[in-house]
C-alpha cells in the first residue's frame, strides 16, 4: 500500500529548483483584490480624488452641519434683514432676516437627498432594464424601442408638464413637502434611466456569450441566481459611473425646476430655490446669488470629476498606468 | 442608403404620434379649467356653451383627433396659402391658444426668429471655438494647455446655464454696466450704432450657452482625435514624409470629423431645451419662455403644440445624424 509516507526522496539535478521554491518563505501580504487595485488606480487620479474630497465635505457640511449651527432656517428676524456676512450670521441674512448659512445647509440636504434618490430610482429603473433586455431576446426589441421613445421626449418640457399637473394632487395627499419631494423624484427618476439601461444592455449582451455563463448554465442555473450571482456582478463598473452623473444631473434638474418656480415651495428652500429668490436682490446683494450656485457647480464638478476617476480606475484596460 | 433614410422617416411616423398621444394623456389629466377667468355673472349653461365651443365636451380620443387634424392637416394647409396665396384653409379651425385665442402657430412663428437667432448664433460660436481647442488639446495631450482645456470644459459641463447667466448679469451689467441685463427683442438693426446695440444685448446669452455647447463639443472632439492619431495610418502618413500639418488636418481630423458632425447634429435639439432656461434668465421673449408662461397660464393647446414640436425635433435631428454617418463614413452600411 502507499499511504505509509516515503521518508526521503533525492532530487534529482532538474529537480532542485523546485525545491527552491518550496522553500521560499510563504507570500505575507494576501494577493490583492479587484477593489483594492481599482483604489490603487484612483489615488492616481489628482482630479478624481480632489472631487471625492470635497464631494464628501460638500455632503459633511451639509448632513452634520446642523448639528453645530443651531439656527432654523426658516426662524425669520426681520430687524436683521438683507445683513452682510458678521460673527451672527456668517453667510449674512436674506430679505426676511433668516439665516443664511442655515439655509443653505438646510437647502443642501434637500438637494442632496432629491439628487441620490432620483439617482437610486433612475439607476434601479435602467439596470433592471437594461438587464432584461440584455438577457431575455424576447423583451429586447420591445424594452430597446421603449428606450428610444424615451429618448425622443422633449424632457425639460415633460418635466415642466408633470411637475404643475402632479404638484396638486400629491400635494394634498402627503403633504407640501413630501408631496413635492416624490413628485420630483420620481419625474427626475422616470426621465433620466435612458442611458444607464443602454449601457448594461450592451455589456450583458457581451457578458451572456462568455464561457463562464455557458459553465454555469451548464450546472443547471437559474435565471433568476443567473443574473444575482454572475452578470450583475459583472456591471457594477458601468453602473457605478452612470451612478456618479447621474447625481449631478438629479442636482441641475431639480434646481432647474425650482429656478423655473415650478419645484418645491418657497418657505422649503433648495439650493435652486436660494437661487432664484436672491435673482430679485441681484443688485444690493449679489453674495447671495452667489453662494447657492457655487454649491450647486461645485457638488456637480466634484461628482463630474469623481466619475472620471472612477471610470478610469474601473477600466482594466487603462489600470496600472 | 436611400431606402435606409425612406425606413427611418416612415419609421418616425408612428413614433411621433405615439409622443403626441403620451403628451396628450399627460395634458388630459391638467386639473386646470380654461373658463376660470370668465367673470362669475356669467350663468353656467353659457359657461358650459364656451367650453363646448373650445372643444372640451367632446371625448379625448375625440379631442386628440381633432388635434391631429389641426396640426397636420390644417396647418400646413395654412403654410400653403401663405406662401402661394391659396385658399386652402378658408373657414377651417385651426389649434387655437386659450390665452390669446388666436392661432398658435401664429404666436410659434413670431417668436420662432428670436429663439433661432440667439441659439444658433451661440451654437456657431461654440463650435467655431470647440473644434480648434479639441483638435489642439488632442495633438498635445496633457500638455498644459490641455489640462486647462479639460477643466474649462469641466466647468462648462458642471456649471448650470441658471448659474452662470445670473454670474455674468452680475458681473456685466451690475457692476460693469458694460451689456444690458434684459434682451430687448423689439430692438431693429438699422445703422452701425443701433448694430452695436445688438451686439451688446447678445453676447451675454450667447456666451453662456456657447459655454455649455463648447465644453460638450471639445471634449468630444478631442476623445476623437486621440482615438485616431494613434492609428496605424498615421504613422504610414508621416513615413512618407507628409508635413505635421497635413497629416493632422487633413488625414486624422477629416476622420475624427465623422462622429463629432453627427454630435452637432444630435445636439441642436437639445439647445432648444437648454435655451428654456436661458431664454428665462435674459427674459428673450423666445419658444422657451413661450412654453414657460404657456405651462403656467395653463394654456393645453399651446403646451402640447409646443412640446411635439420640441419632439419633432429631435426625432428629425436623430435621424439627420444617422444619416449624416452613413453618409461620411464609407465603412458604415445600413442596409
Amino acid at each position: 500500500m502507499t499511504d505509509e509516507p516515503q521518508s526521503h526522496i533525492e532530487p534529482g539535478p532538474g529537480e532542485a529548483q523546485a525545491s527552491d521554491v518550496l522553500d521560499a518563505p510563504l507570500p505575507t501580504t494576501p494577493p490583492r483584490s479587484q477593489w483594492a487595485e481599482v483604489w490603487r488606480q484612483f489615488r492616481h487620479h489628482k482630479g478624481a480624488m480632489a472631487g471625492g474630497i470635497v464631494f464628501v465635505l460638500i455632503v459633511l457640511g451639509v448632513f452634520v452641519g446642523p448639528l453645530f449651527w443651531h439656527v432654523e432656517a426658516t426662524y425669520i428676524d426681520i430687524r436683521a434683514r438683507n445683513q452682510g456676512p458678521s460673527l451672527a450670521h456668517p453667510f449674512g441674512t436674506d430679505q426676511l432676516g433668516r439665516d443664511m448659512l442655515a439655509r443653505m445647509m438646510a437647502g443642501g440636504q434637500v438637494s442632496m437627498s432629491v439628487g441620490m434618490t432620483a439617482m437610486l430610482l433612475a439607476l434601479f429603473l435602467g439596470s433592471l432594464i437594461g438587464v432584461l433586455a440584455g438577457y431575455f431576446k424576447a423583451l429586447d426589441n420591445l424594452l430597446m424601442r421603449t428606450t428610444d421613445l424615451f429618448l425622443a421626449l422633449p424632457l425639460l418640457p415633460l418635466l415642466l408638464v408633470m411637475v404643475l399637473l402632479f404638484r396638486e394632487p400629491l400635494n394634498a395627499s402627503f403633504g407640501p413637502e413630501t408631496g413635492i419631494f416624490i413628485l420630483i423624484v420620481v419625474a427626475i427618476g422616470v426621465t433620466s434611466w435612458m442611458p444607464t439601461a443602454r449601457i448594461v444592455r450592451g455589456d450583458v449582451l457581451a457578458l451572456k456569450e462568455r464561457e463562464f455563463v455557458l459553465a454555469a448554465r451548464s450546472i443547471g442555473t437559474t435565471n433568476t441566481k443567473m443574473i444575482a450571482r454572475h452578470i450583475l456582478p459583472n456591471v457594477v463598473s458601468p453602473i457605478v459611473v452612470s451612478a456618479t452623473l447621474g447625481i449631478a444631473n438629479a442636482i441641475i434638474t431639480e434646481s432647474a425646476l425650482s429656478f423655473l418656480g415650478l419645484g418645491f415651495p418657497p418657505d422649503f428652500p433648495t439650493w435652486g430655490r436660494l437661487l432664484f429668490d436672491a435673482v430679485d436682490y441681484m443688485q444690493q446683494n449679489p453674495e447671495r446669488v452667489i453662494m447657492p450656485g457655487l454649491a450647486i457647480s461645485l457638488t456637480v464638478l466634484s461628482v463630474n470629476y469623481l466619475g472620471d476617476g472612477l471610470r478610469d480606475a474601473l477600466d482594466p484596460r487603462i489600470r496600472g498606468r | 442608403m436611400l431606402t435606409f433614410t425612406i425606413r427611418r422617416l416612415v419609421l418616425a411616423v408612428p413614433t411621433l404620434l405615439f409622443i403626441s398621444l403620451v403628451i396628450f394623456g399627460l395634458l388630459q389629466l391638467a386639473p386646470g379649467d380654461p373658463m376660470a377667468q370668465v367673470p362669475l355673472t356669467v350663468p353656467p349653461e353659457v359657461k358650459q356653451k364656451m367650453r363646448e365651443a373650445l372643444g372640451l365636451g367632446d371625448a379625448w380620443y375625440i379631442q386628440y383627433w381633432k388635434w391631429i387634424v389641426q396640426f397636420f392637416w390644417v396647418e400646413p394647409q395654412v403654410f400653403l396659402d401663405y406662401v402661394f396665396g391659396t385658399n386652402f384653409s378658408e373657414g377651417k379651425l385651426r389649434v387655437l391658444s386659450w390665452q390669446t385665442r388666436s392661432p398658435v402657430m401664429e404666436i410659434v412663428v413670431q417668436r420662432l426668429p428670436q429663439t433661432l437667432w440667439v441659439v444658433g448664433t451661440a451654437y456657431v460660436v461654440a463650435v467655431l471655438i470647440a473644434l480648434p481647442i479639441g483638435v489642439y488639446s488632442a495633438y498635445r495631450q496633457y500638455s498644459v494647455f490641455d489640462n486647462v482645456g479639460t477643466f474649462v470644459s469641466m466647468i462648462g459641463f458642471s456649471v448650470p446655464p441658471f448659474f452662470s447667466g445670473v454670474l455674468v448679469i452680475v458681473i456685466f451689467s451690475v457692476n460693469l454696466g458694460w451689456f444690458p441685463s434684459i434682451y430687448d427683442t423689439t430692438h431693429r438693426v438699422v445703422d452701425w450704432d443701433s448694430f452695436v446695440v445688438q451686439l451688446q444685448q447678445m453676447i451675454m446669452p450667447v456666451m453662456v450657452l456657447a459655454l455649455q455647447i463648447t465644453a460638450q463639443i471639445a471634449r468630444f472632439m478631442r476623445a476623437s482625435m486621440l482615438d485616431n492619431l494613434n492609428q496605424d495610418y498615421v504613422r504610414t502618413a508621416r513615413a512618407k514624409g507628409l508635413g505635421e500639418r497635413v497629416v493632422v488636418l487633413s488625414h486624422v481630423l477629416r476622420n475624427s470629423m465623422i462622429p463629432v458632425v453627427t454630435v452637432i447634429a444630435l445636439g441642436i435639439p437639445q439647445i432648444f431645451g437648454g435655451a428654456i432656461i436661458t431664454e428665462q434668465v435674459f427674459k428673450v421673449n423666445g419658444i422657451g419662455q413661450l412654453l414657460i408662461t404657456a405651462i403656467q397660464a395653463n394654456d393645453l393647446p399651446m403646451v402640447q403644440t409646443l412640446t411635439f414640436i420640441f419632439a419633432v425635433l429631435i426625432v428629425l435631428f436623430n435621424l439627420i445624424a444617422d444619416v449624416l454617418y452613413g453618409i461620411l463614413d464609407p465603412r458604415i452600411r445600413y442596409d
